[in-house]
């Protein structure tokens, strides 16, 4: 395909010169991966082909189909996308279709498809599920994964490639093309997509990327680097708009909260992430994309999605976590795509600063970071196959080999296909209890839904998104706003009275109705710090193990700001600086608890693993170990005894004895259970405005993996709840790489916590260990308890 | 200590760590919410297929404690099947391993609102209503003094939330003794009301009193892990 001429004076009377890559996707006859920066006008690129097609002559049917991470960009691409349809005077009708759209919108689509559809990948899997799927998608010619470097990081790209794969079977001779930013493997990701040529985009001019300076130093812990709001406003005031990126939920929040009480000429500053009101965030997104927010203080939720223009700043505060994430952030500051996007870090604490340093010398290497993907999960292949006879029977064989067309999927085998229609069909249970009601029957040789009834309670647990359990606040009195929302976890530790920061509002908890936490206005007060917590990032390993270069080798302290030299300069007077070859740890006294800390930098999940398995022969050795917490870094755990000799504990062959049973058993093993039950259809996912309170049938899921490890060890989901965990939160290998790179033990007993501890204790994400620490515990409160009351 | 030994309406009971309750003076047994079928009876109505093994994990812990208690009577407190019918469908060996647990002394099922109708004939023992004797005993509380079931109570201790006995001056409330039961926390109104003071007795690995006091600071609001029966 050419650009035809009419395209060519649309693209010359916008002024501009249509991109290299943007003919390229247009003369590419199969399909393709795009890798481009943000603002190389690769949404237009991946819709020219749809376009020049459409305008050659009225297409029968649905022509494009368009998916995206994020709702609010399938909005955006329809207003995007409205002007050259107009001014190219075609024939073009283009709706979107999530899960916001009104039923009655969405029973007409299945009927009467638009030519372009605009979707998500959940939406795309409730459509694939209807029987009117092969009618809807016939017609199909393109199709657009846009953001698909993001997608291709959980199991909503996994879902959506098999998606794809029933799509090639629906609409033969289909194009896909994916969309990404910049990514580690390019080939990797052609790979998912089941194949496809690549295409690069120029990377454009190199980010102008550096630290703020501060006057105040990064504190010596913790901190949501309010430290630079003096200089972070400085900078605001000069740049025409600017993200913030704070890596939590709370901490924006916090920040936000900072930067107004400094903000004294009143610039226009918004707020926006997860857990806010949807209405809340629209308004802020419809503010900035007005031009009248000089900035917003945002979270992961505006990595993706709507483009502004005008965004000629990024400032990250706290750890980037991750090089890739960092150089995608940074590229939000696109306001000319030839100009080099501009950007400055801002360390929260002074470890920070190290992981800063690092990254910035990962940024100007362009060596970005990554892991591999692993197969695609099975449990979302269970989903698929339910999802798929709700549209209608079908025949195992021909599934299979459709299933392997999806690029995550190339390798699956016939056993573990068999297990997951076993699954899907009678629970795939040992004993065969089932055979009266099972989900799925073999009639004729297909098979099919037992009670068609089924598909509505299938088509509920449509995704593979498994939210943390939230509840919505809203002010108290009839028709309350909402404010946003909060982890259930979190609003349990609320007692009337207590106050927290949402919506950058302090508010007082007052009490929990229907399932909604009730608030009241709470100017003037200090709020309990928000624990309520967004995605949390984890430091890639590649960053990790620069980090570890930096601090061991003093020769290059020279690179860090003097408060860092001297914080790195007090470990190693009070303690140790963890090196080359040396495994450096420490015990100390912090109230009332032992604490034990490992600097271990082999990242957050094998530290993780370390933390169950050190936890376990602690247990056996009657130290009374209450739980610990792992960072990309260090490993902290908490004890009623101190540990003294930790080479013992770290004996490799103990800690691979542990591997089996103690982790079955552990409350990770079990957290990654509930998600792979909850996506493999075994329990249903928790529905807005469902739960109802002070019902006794709800029990947890908990119980379900207790008993199934105990009557039927080998059931799939169990085998798939371990292959996740030793991919994902395991990784066995990198403890034993850990021990293997450092001979060395450096074990030192202290009566105070040290300056490399110090920001531990106060990490979030702390995993408590349910043995005879806990249990001594719960008979003093109980006992305590008992006495107050005079009882005992 | 697997058990805790309070007075009740007279009589010296045995709170065990189990959840099941033992009654010294007569040698009874007594379980509430057995719930058994219950995984047979969401798949019966087209739900989730769970893992059929309840009822072989909620009687080899009664068996258990049979064997520990030796009781002259066991007493199902109410709901000791998930429905009727679901009493109806237990495997053939299930029927055969209640036998087996009711040989040689007596077995009553006290009716719940999930299994009112008698009970059925493959299966030993006979069905109440509620039973007077001594003790009133009957699935969900009513006339005080009484000892029930129902409401499977539910304690946080220790920031774990653990199944737990309810006594208080005029009802006993005993936690659900099945293998797959939810729970309702102990300051949800509906328990509140029935026992506003008095004493939790949290199962587990011990038996744990704890007080139960007007103005309960303690357990937070009703709280539910994610899953979701129907």
């Amino acid at each position: 395909m050419k650009l035809p001429p009419d395209f060519a004076r649309w693209f010359a009377r916008q002024g501009w010169q249509p991109h290299p890559h943007q003919i390229a996707l247009l003369e590419a006859g199969a399909d393709s991966l795009l890798i481009a920066p943000t603002g190389g006008g690769k949404t237009l690129a991946g819709f020219l082909p749809s376009l020049v097609d459409l305008a050659k002559g009225p297409h029968q049917g649905m022509h494009t189909l368009y998916v995206s991470p994020l709702k609010a960009l399938t909005a955006d691409i329809a207003r995007n996308l409205a002007r050259p349809v107009s001014d190219l005077g075609l024939d073009v009708r283009i709706e979107d279709r999530t899960g916001d759209t009104r039923a009655a919108q969405r029973a007409r689509q299945r009927v009467d498809p638009p030519d372009i559809l605009l979707t998500t990948p959940e939406s795309l899997a409730l459509m694939l599920s209807y029987e009117q799927a092969p009618r809807i998608f016939g017609a199909l010619r393109r199709v657009v994964l846009d953001e698909l470097h993001a997608l291709a990081e959980n199991k909503r790209g996994d879902q959506m490639m098999l998606c794809m794969a029933r799509l090639r079977g629906l609409a033969p001779g289909l194009v896909v093309t994916g969309l990404s930013a910049t990514v580690e493997n390019p080939q990797a990701l052609a790979e998912f997509m089941g194949g496809a040529a690549i295409i690069h985009a120029d990377p454009g001019p190199d980010p102008d990327i550096a630290m703020l300076p501060t006057a105040r130093p990064a504190p010596w812990a913790g901190g949501g680097g309010h430290h630079a709001i003096p200089e972070v406003l400085e900078q605001v005031r000069q740049a025409n708009t600017t993200i913030i990126f704070i890596n939590t939920r709370a901490q924006a929040e916090l920040f936000f909260q900072a930067l107004w009480a400094a903000n004294e000429d009143n610039l226009p500053i918004g707020l926006h992430h997860g857990s806010l009101a949807r209405e809340a965030r629209q308004k802020v997104e419809a503010a900035m994309a007005a031009g009248q927010l000089r900035a917003v203080v945002a979270t992961g939720s505006l990595d993706l999605g709507i483009d502004w223009g005008a965004v000629d700043l990024v400032i990250q505060v706290g750890a980037p976590k991750n090089v890739k994430r960092l150089v995608q952030r940074i590229g939000r500051a696109n306001h000319r795509y030839s100009a080099p996007s501009r950007a400055r870090i801002v360390p929260a604490n002074r470890f920070e600063v190290m992981e800063c340093v690092a990254a910035l010398e990962a940024v100007r290497a362009r060596d970005l970071d990554g892991d591999p993907r692993g197969p695609g999960p099975l449990d979302v292949l269970c989903q698929h196959i339910l999802l798929t006879a709700c549209a209608g029977p079908f025949d195992a064989d021909l599934l299979f080999h459709e299933v392997r067309n999806a690029g995550p999927y190339r390798l699956l085998t016939r056993a573990d296909f068999d297990a997951c229609l076993d699954f899907a069909a009678s629970g795939g249970y040992a004993l065969r209890a089932y055979d009266r009601w099972q989900r799925l029957m073999l009639r004729d040789g297909m098979w099919r839904l037992r009670d068609p009834r089924a598909a509505r309670d299938l088509r509920m647990n449509v995704g593979t998104i498994v939210e943390a359990e939230m509840l919505k606040v809203r002010f108290r009195g009839r028709g309350g706003a909402a404010l946003g929302e909060v982890e259930e976890a979190f609003a349990a530790s609320l007692e009337p009275g207590d106050t927290f920061l949402i919506g950058g509002q302090t508010v007082r908890y007052e009490g929990l109705r229907e399932m909604v936490v009730e608030v009241t206005r709470q100017p003037a007060r200090q709020p309990k710090i928000a624990v309520f917590s967004g995605v949390k990032l984890a430091t890639s390993t590649q960053l990790s193990q620069r980090v570890q270069a930096l601090i061991g080798d003093a020769a290059r302290h020279c690179v860090l700001p003097a408060d860092t030299r001297d914080w790195l300069a007090l470990q190693a007077e009070i303690s140790s600086l963890p090196r080359a070859g040396v495994l450096v740890s420490e015990s100390f006294a912090h109230r009332g608890r032992w604490h034990f800390a490992l600097y271990g930098f082999a990242g957050r999940n094998a530290l993780q693993t370390l933390g169950l398995l050190m936890t376990r022969r602690m247990e056996e050795a009657g130290l009374g170990p209450l739980g610990f917490l792992s960072t990309d870094y260090a490993l902290l755990i908490w004890s009623l005894d101190p540990v003294t000799d930790p080479a013992a504990l770290l004996n490799r062959h103990a800690l691979r004895d542990g591997l089996g049973d103690w982790l079955a058993s552990n409350a990770v093993m079990k957290r990654t259970f509930r998600n792979v039950a909850t996506i493999a259809g075994l329990i249903q996912r928790n529905l807005p405005g469902q739960r109802k309170s002070g019902k006794q049938a709800t029990f947890s899921s908990d119980i379900l993996y207790d008993t199934l490890r105990r009557y039927d060890p080998d059931h799939l989901l169990l085998r798939i709840t371990a292959d996740e965990a030793r991919r994902g939160l395991v990784d066995f290998d990198r403890i034993e790489d850990m021990l293997d790179r450092s001979p060395r033990h450096d074990h030192r007993m202290l009566d105070r916590v040290t300056p490399l501890a110090a920001p531990l204790l106060l990490e979030v994400g702390r995993v408590p260990i349910a043995g005879q620490g806990r249990e001594r515990l719960a008979e003093a409160e109980a006992a305590a308890l008992m006495a107050e009351a005079g009882l005992a | 200590m697997t058990s805790h030994a309070f007075d009740f309406d007279r009589q010296r009971l045995q709170a065990r760590a189990s959840g099941a309750l033992f009654w010294p003076a007569r040698r009874w047994l007594i379980v509430a919410d057995l719930h058994l079928g219950k995984s047979e009876r969401i798949a019966r109505r087209g739900g989730a297929l769970l893992p059929p093994y309840e009822i072989e994990a909620t009687l080899d812990r009664l068996q258990a404690e049979i064997a520990e208690t030796e009781p002259r009577c066991v007493v199902s407190l109410g709901d000791g099947f998930d429905d009727d019918a679901a009493g109806r469908m237990l495997p053939d060996q299930v029927c055969a391993r209640l036998h087996d647990m009711a040989a040689g002394r007596t077995w009553l099922w006290i009716r719940g609102n999930h299994d009112p109708a008698p009970v059925c004939a493959r299966l030993p023992g006979t069905a109440l209503a509620e039973l007077r004797d001594g003790l009133t005993l009957r699935h969900e509380a009513g006339e005080a003094p009484d000892v029930s079931g129902h409401f499977h109570p539910c304690i946080r201790l220790a920031g774990q939330r653990r199944r737990c006995f309810l006594v208080g001056e005029r009802h006993l409330i005993l936690p659900a003794f099945g293998a797959y039961t939810g729970g309702l926390a102990i300051d949800d109104p509906a328990l509140r009301a029935l026992v506003p003071t008095g004493l939790a007795i949290s199962c587990g690995t011990r038996a744990m009193p704890v007080p139960v006091e007007p103005a309960a600071r303690r357990a937070g609001t009703a709280r539910f892990r994610p899953f979701r029966s129907r």
